[in-house]
């Protein structure tokens, strides 16, 4: 393919546009979520260490319901004790949505602008020192450390096992527990953790790396009935993903509200409103 | 919409240096910058130079800074931006020739460095019937109208300069047109890890926002792009899997058996 140009850029000089400020509201999704995320990273951490508040187990008290808080799911019967201190299950179970959101590719965008201010925002320009100190520096996803987001499909099947664990949570958030009997309901629980984990399975299998697997990694969709078979998954996958970012956000509030919710009625705050 | 003056701020300059140069314009209906431009050159200054060929947002030669964001002149209403007065600035990724004239040359030296669709020696020449299944992913990537905004709003080429690793967001949605197509027999995946770059991209996704053919460039070219370099450069379960066979390797020819004339570059 021969391509006849003009002649190379860099027989031009080295003066560039000068830069104008961008006038419209191109900060506001950034500045959202920044205070989201860091609120929630503030309210996770308090409460991955609290160890305490986080079930109700079918108690009296709270009209026996089993809620479970999604940042303490599974349930870990741990005695782990360092320098005399019980260390809380949440801080085994959280490392793996973590990574999960750490690498997703909605969150990286965010994250990169948010905390990174790489950029800070689309034709923004980078605030010094910082322009400075990485022009022609710059090295990407491509080198350590930021090429380990490249193992995101690993954090994905990990944050399956999760939803599948979360699942189980919400039927048992329907069942009540009364004297030695247990019998189906709803409370206002109930509907809290099935909105939080249909939000999660909307953003964990709306997922860039789940869309190449069941079918984005094909190259001729015709070209056999299994490939076929990936097209048709592949477009269903494709369809939620156009909403990734939506149900990231959605479902990190959404886990938010719910730690909160079962904070409020296991240390007495509030109490369950029970529909039948 | 009644028509009103406003002031149109434009950048005036070579590669040498240049200022933003002041003029008043009468706007009228549904004008668009490119309209505004036009006024100036017809009844104020005609030496103000710009690029400019349909009119219609389809052969991507107007694309400016308009306030700042990379957009088409044609394709921006006058009445759409906010008060009454209007920057409006060449490209500032490349290289300056005139006004709001940029030398866009770069982009087509990487576009040469991409080898053509290769068929396999077997397919080659026979006529090939492309079903819809496999139109369905890759049509998109036909609607590029290489305005190069992407290209210009990346921030590794725009800020950190990085014009000599990254092929940028334009070539990524080529290789992807060629990656996806069921004729293609070469490993493009090889060029993608090595010089054209895909692990600088770090999905800021401005290149999508940018883009005036609604093209999703980084759902649908650039993240299958490192999807397909991590199957098979950084997955090491699926290595295991094509090692005991459970797998099969993708038979793709190497980049190496591609002749050096079909990306020479004639200048």
């Amino acid at each position: 393919m021969a391509v006849q140009t003009s002649p190379p850029a860099a027989a031009a000089g080295s003066q560039k546009a000068p830069v104008v400020k961008r006038t419209d509201n191109w900060w506001g999704g950034t500045l959202f979520f920044f205070i989201v995320f860091s609120a929630f990273g503030a309210w996770a951490t308090f409460r991955a260490f609290q160890n305490g508040f986080y079930e109700t187990a079918g108690a009296s008290q709270f009209g026996g319901a089993y809620y479970l808080s999604p940042l303490y799911s599974p349930t870990l019967r741990l005695s782990t004790k360092i320098a005399g201190f019980n260390i809380s299950p949440a801080l085994f179970i959280l490392p793996f949505p973590l990574c999960f959101r750490l690498s997703c590719y909605y969150y990286r965008k965010m994250l990169y602008r948010a905390y990174g201010a790489d950029p800070l925002g689309c034709a923004i320009a980078e605030p010094e020192p910082l322009a400075s100190m990485r022009r022609k520096k710059y090295k990407g996803e491509k080198y350590f450390p930021l090429v380990v987001q490249n193992f995101h499909r690993y954090a994905f099947f990990a944050a399956a096992i999760f939803i599948i664990m979360l699942w189980k949570d919400t039927i048992e958030s329907f069942f009540f527990k009364s004297g030695d009997s247990m019998h189906f309901g709803m409370g206002l629980g109930s509907i809290v953790f099935l909105t939080n984990v249909v939000l999660l399975s909307c953003y964990t299998f709306s997922c860039h790396s789940w869309r190449h697997f069941v079918g984005g990694n094909a190259d001729c969709y015709s070209c056999s009935v299994l490939n076929q078979t990936k097209h048709g998954l592949w477009k269903k996958v494709s369809f939620i993903n156009e909403k990734h970012g939506t149900f990231a956000m959605a479902s990190l509030i959404s886990v938010a509200l719910t730690d909160v919710y079962v904070f409020l009625v296991t240390s007495g705050h509030f109490h369950d409103i029970r529909f039948f | 919409m009644a028509s009103k003056t406003i002031t149109l701020r434009v950048f005036r300059g070579d590669d040498k240096g240049g200022e933003l140069v002041e003029y008043k314009v009468e706007t009228f209906e549904n004008m668009v910058v490119l309209d505004a431009i036009h006024k100036i050159q017809a009844e104020q200054d005609s030496s103000l130079a710009c690029r400019w060929n349909c009119k219609a947002a389809k052969c991507g030669s107007c694309s400016a800074e308009i306030d700042g964001k990379p957009a088409l002149m044609c394709k921006t209403q006058v009445h759409d931006c906010a008060g009454d007065s209007i920057t409006v600035t060449p490209l500032r990724t490349f290289p300056l020739v005139k006004d709001l004239v940029t030398d866009v040359s770069w982009n087509y030296r990487m576009a040469a460095k991409i080898p053509p669709l290769t068929p396999t020696k077997e397919t080659a020449g026979k006529p090939f019937n492309m079903q819809q299944i496999d139109v369905d992913r890759v049509q998109e990537f036909r609607k590029c109208i290489e305005c190069f905004l992407c290209q210009n709003v990346c921030h590794i080429l725009r800020d950190h300069e990085r014009t000599d690793a990254f092929f940028g967001p334009r070539q990524m949605v080529r290789i992807a047109s060629l990656e996806m197509h069921p004729m293609d027999s070469l490993n493009r995946r090889e060029q993608l890890k090595g010089e054209a770059g895909v692990g600088f991209c770090n999905i800021t996704k401005c290149c999508t926002e940018v883009c005036p053919e609604s093209i999703h460039i980084t759902d649908n070219a650039i993240i299958p792009l490192k999807e397909r370099v991590v199957d098979d450069y950084y997955d090491p379960v699926r290595k295991g899997l094509i090692a005991i066979g459970l797998i099969k390797k993708r038979n793709k020819a190497p980049l190496s058996s591609v002749p050096n004339d079909l990306t020479k570059i004639i200048s």
